[in-house]
C-alpha cells in the first residue's frame, strides 16, 4: 500500500459508503475508521458479499454509513452473530466494528471464543479508553489514574484492576491468525516549516484493515485494535486528545503486530 | 422411515433434520442435552446434506447470538436449552423478535426457579408465552405431549417461523424429553421459504438489507411494533392448535398441555368407564392460546379442571378465555413431581359432586 491509495481515499468516491453524514463527534476517529474500512472494501471489491455486524456503542449507527448488508447485534454479541453468518455462508466477508466496552468487557467471551475457534471473521475494535456512547464511564482499557464519570477520583487499579491489553490477550490465542494494534491518531512531527501532522499511522491502519480482510479470505480470524481518542469524554480539546494518545496511551498500548500466521504484514514503507 | 424407539429429545433432533435443519448452536444443559448430542452425531450424515453446521457454544448467550446470525442468512436454524439457559437466551429472543428472525428454540423445562432440579415442570409458561425478554413481543409456543409430537413439531415450527418471521419456541419438559416411545417420521417435502426479500448476503443489484432492532425515530418504531402485532393478531385467528377429547357431552373438562395431558387422557378413559362425563382440552399452541375454542366449551354448568406442573400459570389464560362466572378448579404439582391419574381422578370426582 502506498500514499497514493490513501490520497485516493481522500478524493475519490467510495462506493462502500452511503451519502449519509456521520454522527461522530468532531475529532473522533470512528469516522476515519469508517472511511478506511469502506475504502478497503472498494479496493478488494468485496462490498456486495460483505455483511457488517454493527455493535452497541458509538458504532451502532454504522448501518447508516456502510453501503452493505448489516445485522445490528446486542451489546457484546457481534462476534457470535458474525460467526453464525460465516458458518452458514463461508463465501461472504463478515466483519464487526466494536468499541472497547463491547468487544473487551461485556462481549469478551464472544471475542475470545471467536478467536479460539479460528472463526474466519474480522473484528475491528476501537480502543478509546472510555465508554463514549453512554457518556464517559470507565472502560477496561481506561488508563490507571484516568478520570471518568465512574472513576471520578481517577481509575484505581487496587479496586478496578489495570488496563486490559486486548491485542496481547487475543494475540496469544492459537486460533487467531492476524492480531494487530494500530493507531487512527495523526501525530505531530517537526519539519523545517515547524510542526506538521503525519498520516503515517493512518497508512498503517489502512494496511491493517486490508490485511484483516485478506486474512479472513484466506480462512483466518483477524483482530485489529485501533487506538483512538474521545476528546469529548476525556474533557480535552481535539488536539490535546491526539497528543495524549501519541504521548501517553501509546506507552501502555504500543502499536505492533501480535500475530500474523499467514505473513500478510509487510514492513511498513519508510 | 420405519418405526424407531427413541427419546423425545432425540426425536426432536431428527424431526428438525427431516424438516431441513441447516445449523444447530447450543450449550449443554440437562434435561435437553440429547438434542445437541444427537445433532453433533448426525453432522456429516449424507442423509441430511443440507445440515452443515453444529457448534457447541461457550455460553447460552453465544449460542442464541450465533442463531441470530445464522438465521439472518435465511437458513433453518435451531437451538435448545432448559430453564436456566432459557432465561439467559431471553435477550437474544427479544432482539430476534424485533428483527423478525425465523428460527426454533427448544426449552425442555425443568423444575425452577434458580437451578431447581432436573424433574419436569411447566413453570416456564409465563416466560414462554408472555414474551420473556425485555420489550413487547411474543414467541410462538408449541407444546408437544409425545415423542411423536417432539418429532413432528419442528416441521410445524419452521413453517410458522418463516410464515410470520418470528422465533418459535417448542416448550417440552423433562418428561417429554426423556420419555422413550415408538416414533415414525412422516416424509415432508423440502421446505421452500421465501427469504430473498430480507436475508443478508449477496447484495449485488439491490439495496442493502439491514436487520436491526433499533429505531431511534419514535413514530417509525411505533409503526414497526404495531405491524408485528398485526402479524400476531393474524396468527391468533389462523394458527391456533389444540385438541379436544370427549368434550361433546362433558360436564367436567380437564385443561392440560404437554405431559400432563397424557395423564389426563388416561383419567378421562378411566372415568368414562365409570360413567363420568369428563373430557380433555389440550392447547397445542400455548401462544397463540386457543382462547376462542375454550370459550365455546364454557357453557352453563360446565366445570374446568386446570392441571399444570407449576403453581398456576396457564390458568390465567384460561380465566381470560372463559371469563367470569365459570368454575375453574386448579390442580398443580411442582418441584419435579407429576400428579398421578388417581390424584386427578379424585379432583374430577370432587367437581362432579359439586356439579351434581
Amino acid at each position: 500500500m502506498t500514499e497514493q491509495s490513501a490520497l485516493r481515499v481522500k478524493v475519490g468516491k467510495i462506493r462502500s459508503l452511503t451519502e449519509n453524514p456521520t454522527h461522530y463527534c468532531a475529532g473522533c476517529e470512528h469516522g476515519t475508521l469508517t472511511k478506511l474500512i469502506a475504502a478497503a472494501m472498494d479496493d478488494l471489491s468485496i462490498r456486495e458479499k460483505t455483511v457488517m455486524i454493527d455493535s452497541v456503542g458509538c458504532s451502532v449507527l454504522a448501518y447508516n454509513y456502510f453501503n452493505c448488508d448489516h445485522i445490528v447485534a446486542a451489546h457484546g454479541r457481534a462476534p457470535a452473530v458474525a460467526a453464525g453468518v460465516k458458518r452458514l455462508r463461508p463465501e461472504l466477508i463478515v466483519f464487526t466494528v466494536q468499541g472497547d466496552g463491547d468487544a473487551l468487557s461485556i462481549g469478551l467471551s464472544e471475542t475470545i471464543y471467536a478467536a479460539k475457534r479460528a472463526t474466519p471473521i474480522t473484528i475491528f475494535a476501537v480502543n478509546n479508553g472510555i465508554y463514549g456512547m453512554t457518556g464517559g464511564q470507565m472502560a477496561s482499557t481506561t488508563l490507571a489514574g484516568q478520570v471518568t464519570t465512574t472513576t471520578p477520583y481517577g481509575r484505581d487499579p487496587a479496586t478496578t484492576g489495570t488496563e486490559l491489553d486486548a491485542s496481547k490477550l487475543i494475540g496469544q490465542i492459537d486460533g487467531a491468525a492476524y492480531v494487530k494494534r494500530a493507531s487512527l491518531v495523526v501525530s505531530e512531527i517537526s519539519s523545517p516549516r515547524g510542526k506538521v501532522y503525519t498520516i503515517k499511522n493512518l497508512l498503517d491502519a489502512k494496511r491493517s484493515v486490508e490485511n484483516a480482510f485478506k486474512v479472513q479470505a484466506k480462512g483466518g480470524f483477524a483482530f485489529v485494535e485501533f487506538l483512538s481518542t474521545c476528546s469529548v469524554n476525556w474533557k480535552m480539546s481535539v488536539l490535546e486528545a491526539k497528543r495524549h494518545v501519541n504521548e501517553q496511551v501509546i506507552k501502555r498500548f504500543p502499536i505492533g503486530l501480535y500475530q500474523d500466521t499467514y505473513g500478510v504484514e509487510k514492513p511498513s514503507p519508510k | 422411515m420405519q418405526k424407531v424407539y427413541m427419546k423425545g429429545n432425540e426425536a426432536l433432533a431428527y424431526g428438525a433434520l427431516e424438516s431441513g435443519l441447516n445449523a444447530y448452536f447450543g450449550y449443554p444443559i440437562t434435561p435437553s442435552s440429547e438434542i445437541a448430542e444427537t445433532l453433533a452425531r448426525e453432522l456429516g450424515n449424507r442423509k441430511y446434506p443440507q445440515y452443515k453446521c453444529f457448534i457447541q457454544s461457550a455460553s447460552e448467550l453465544e449460542a442464541i447470538n450465533m442463531v441470530l446470525g445464522a438465521a439472518s442468512t435465511g437458513a433453518l436454524v435451531m437451538t435448545a436449552t432448559s430453564g436456566p439457559g432459557f432465561s439467559l437466551k431471553q435477550e437474544g429472543l427479544s432482539y430476534a423478535a424485533c428483527m423478525e428472525l425465523p428460527f426454533i428454540i427448544v426449552d425442555i423445562c425443568r423444575a425452577g426457579p434458580g437451578l431447581g432440579n432436573l424433574g419436569p415442570e411447566q413453570s416456564d409458561y409465563f416466560q414462554a408465552t408472555k414474551g420473556g425478554g425485555h420489550g413487547d413481543y411474543r414467541l410462538f409456543v408449541l407444546a408437544p405431549a409425545s415423542v411423536l409430537e417432539m418429532a413432528s413439531f419442528p416441521k410445524i415450527g419452521f413453517d410458522l417461523a418463516f410464515k410470520y418471521r418470528n422465533p418459535v419456541l417448542i416448550l417440552g419438559d423433562a418428561f417429554t424429553g426423556q420419555l422413550k416411545e415408538d416414533v415414525e417420521f412422516p416424509s415432508w417435502k423440502k421446505p421452500e421459504y421465501e427469504v430473498s426479500s430480507w436475508a443478508v448476503g449477496d447484495s449485488k443489484g439491490r439495496d442493502p438489507h439491514i436487520l436491526n432492532s433499533m429505531e431511534l425515530d419514535y413514530q417509525k418504531h411505533y409503526e414497526h411494533i404495531g405491524r408485528i402485532f398485526e402479524k400476531y393478531k393474524k396468527a391468533e385467528e389462523k394458527d391456533v392448535l389444540y385438541e379436544e377429547y370427549m368434550t361433546d357431552d362433558a360436564e367436567v373438562v380437564i385443561i392440560a398441555f404437554g405431559v400432563v395431558s397424557r395423564i389426563a387422557r388416561s383419567v378421562v378413559n378411566n372415568l368414562r368407564k365409570k360413567g363420568v362425563r369428563v373430557g380433555l382440552f389440550r392447547p397445542m399452541t400455548l401462544w397463540p392460546f386457543p382462547a376462542r375454542a375454550l370459550r365455546k366449551l364454557a357453557t352453563d354448568g360446565i366445570r374446568f379442571l386446570d392441571v399444570e406442573l407449576n403453581t398456576g400459570q396457564m390458568i390465567e389464560d384460561v380465566r381470560l378465555a372463559v371469563g367470569s362466572g365459570v368454575v375453574i378448579d386448579f390442580l398443580g404439582r411442582w418441584g419435579g413431581i407429576v400428579p398421578t391419574e388417581r390424584e386427578i381422578e379424585r379432583e374430577v370426582q370432587r367437581l362432579e359432586v359439586v356439579t351434581g
